[in-house]
């Protein structure tokens, strides 16, 4: 029996040989994966213990978002590009004031960070995983005032909003610099400027090379998201608004 | 060999049956003639669960159990599948921020992939991480542009896989994209990017004319397209300046492709270049259908997107 078997596919070998066959039709597309389509138990169940876990700690409701705020809400400044930029600022600080006795003038943040829009209506600890999954943590570079005006140029070439503040920025048609305020004055030469980030912009992320040889770097060990969770536990409706920071004439 | 290729638009069903006539017939009328079917997906970025129904922009789209109840519906219909990911499996939900991936890989592991490659997001627990999840995945890595020779990852990545389904033979090879700039170097750590287009040109050759291959797929991360900065390496880059790739499934810039984009390589032939977005919203579906070879020269290959 065994040999006819090997006979068999001998001939089978020999016959596809024969026949060389050639691609002669291609479809392609794509399948939606929607509620239509009824889950896998056995996937089902071995999944639940898990999301169990993760579930008791991320239903905790912390705050409210008064509309759908996402990345593309705006051109330069998004609603949550401000939010985002604000409480980075806001949280950090205090604890950098208190580290160095110095003070946080700009927040710079990109665009591509922002993994998810908030939803209006109760904001919870999902959120903030959603928003912010990496585990990206806060630094603040000080930047000497000729890398500051690299930054500015950065921002005005990316053409995206990446999410800023304590600096305002207004463009000419032509995307040059019109105007750069921080803290409503020009940048002054000779001057260095305190800017909260994370490590990983800082660290050369989206190409911010200007804040890779800051003056002065201060390591805060306080993630993005738990900044997040802290402010959004401080707030009872997070403000989710366009304020001219960032704009095009 | 240039073929003549009749591609057509689903849409325009008349022009199908028209133009098509012929080859339907001949595709109809034997059984025996052979049919792969690929299956991917890419940036699913640990969307194990389906979105929620209030979510703004994707309610109730997406999810782990109900992907696998489709892939296994697909295989039964369709023994001669692959299934196959382009990167950025990590990051995105608390299941990979709570236990590193090891969830994202069991479930793949589950729904029987059969290659993936590597994307940035991969490296998010550093090269460490990655490593650390690998007895979790049942499928291998494929990546030709990453050198991983001084890093943990060293010989647990090959340049490309060869399968063979129904007699075809099937070479996939993997490509990531630049790292430097990206993903922070304390992550990737020694790993070596080299250009994807040049190491594409290579891995073809290999895969066609050495190995003999049937189909050859290109599993990419290195992007779809990027018109503000036409210099850099994307996957229509890649289908324009290579040949003998049939297929190119991407990744990385979350491209929600309605269907495949047909480009022209080298030498004139098409290329299939898809993306199914991210979060596991869609699964893209190829079918390859085979005849014989005098067949394919008398009747031209059509292309239905």
């Amino acid at each position: 029996m065994r040999k006819i078997i090997a006979l068999f596919a001998v001939f089978l070998v020999v016959a596809c040989a024969k026949e060389k066959q050639e691609v002669s039709r291609i479809e392609g597309k794509r399948i939606n994966i929607n509620d239509s389509i009824t889950a896998n138990q056995e996937i089902e169940a071995y999944i639940q213990p898990f999301r169990e876990r993760i579930q008791e700690d991320m239903q905790k409701v912390l705050s409210y978002a008064p509309k759908d705020m996402h990345k593309r809400d705006g051109e330069f400044e998004t609603t949550i590009g401000n939010l985002m930029a604000d409480f980075v600022k806001l949280q950090s600080e205090p604890v950098y004031k208190k580290r160095t006795g110095k003070s946080i003038d700009v927040c710079l943040l990109n665009h591509g960070g922002i993994r998810a829009p908030i939803a209006q209506g109760p904001i919870t600890t999902q959120t903030a995983f959603n928003v912010m999954p990496f585990e990206n943590s806060i630094v603040v570079a000080e930047l000497t005032s000729e890398n500051m005006k690299v930054l500015v140029d950065y921002l005005a070439k990316a053409k995206r909003a990446h999410p800023i503040a304590g600096l305002t920025i207004k463009l000419n048609s032509d995307f040059t610099v019109n105007e750069a305020l921080i803290d409503g004055k020009p940048i002054e030469d000779g001057k260095t400027y305190t800017v909260v980030t994370s490590d990983y912009l800082q660290h050369g992320g989206d190409r911010m090379y200007f804040l890779q040889n800051p003056v002065t770097l201060e390591i805060l060990d306080y993630k993005i998201r738990n900044a997040m969770i802290d402010y959004f536990k401080t707030v009872d409706t997070i403000p989710a608004k366009l304020d001219g920071r960032f704009v095009k004439l | 060999m240039k073929r003549r290729d009749f591609i057509q638009h689903s849409l325009a069903t008349s022009a199908f049956v028209t133009l098509g006539g012929l080859s339907l017939q001949s595709f109809t009328a034997s059984s025996a003639k052979k049919h792969i079917t690929i299956l991917h997906t890419n940036d699913v970025h640990s969307h194990i669960d389906p979105f929620g129904a209030n979510h703004p922009r994707n309610p109730n789209q997406g999810g782990a159990a109900r992907r696998a109840t489709l892939v296994s519906k697909i295989r039964k219909e369709n023994p001669n599948t692959l299934l196959l990911d382009a990167g950025d499996i990590f990051q995105g939900t608390p299941y990979f921020n709570y236990y590193g991936g090891e969830l994202e890989f069991k479930l793949m592991s589950m729904m029987k992939y059969d290659l993936a490659t590597i994307g940035n997001h991969d490296f998010d627990n550093g090269i460490d991480g990655l490593y650390s999840q690998l007895p979790n995945a049942n499928f291998e890595f494929v990546s030709a542009n990453y050198d991983f020779k001084n890093t943990v990852m060293d010989t647990h990545v090959k340049p490309y896989k060869i399968f063979v389904k129904d007699g075809i033979k099937i070479g996939i090879f993997g490509l990531g994209v630049k790292l430097e700039g990206l993903v922070d170097k304390r992550m990737y750590k020694e790993t070596v990017y080299h250009d994807p287009i040049e190491f594409a040109q290579d891995m073809s050759r290999i895969l066609k004319e050495e190995e003999k291959c049937d189909l050859v797929i290109c599993l990419s991360h290195i992007g779809y397209n990027y018109t503000k900065n036409p210099e850099r390496p994307s996957d229509l880059m890649l289908a324009r300046k290579t040949k003998d790739i049939d297929l190119i499934i991407g990744g990385h810039t979350h491209t929600f492709l309605k269907k495949p984009t047909i480009e022209k390589n080298l030498n004139g032939d098409s290329v299939l270049v898809n993306q199914v977005g991210a979060y596991g919203i869609y699964v893209g579906r190829v079918d390859f259908y085979f005849d014989d070879e005098k067949n394919v020269i008398a009747n031209g290959k059509s292309i239905i997107v």
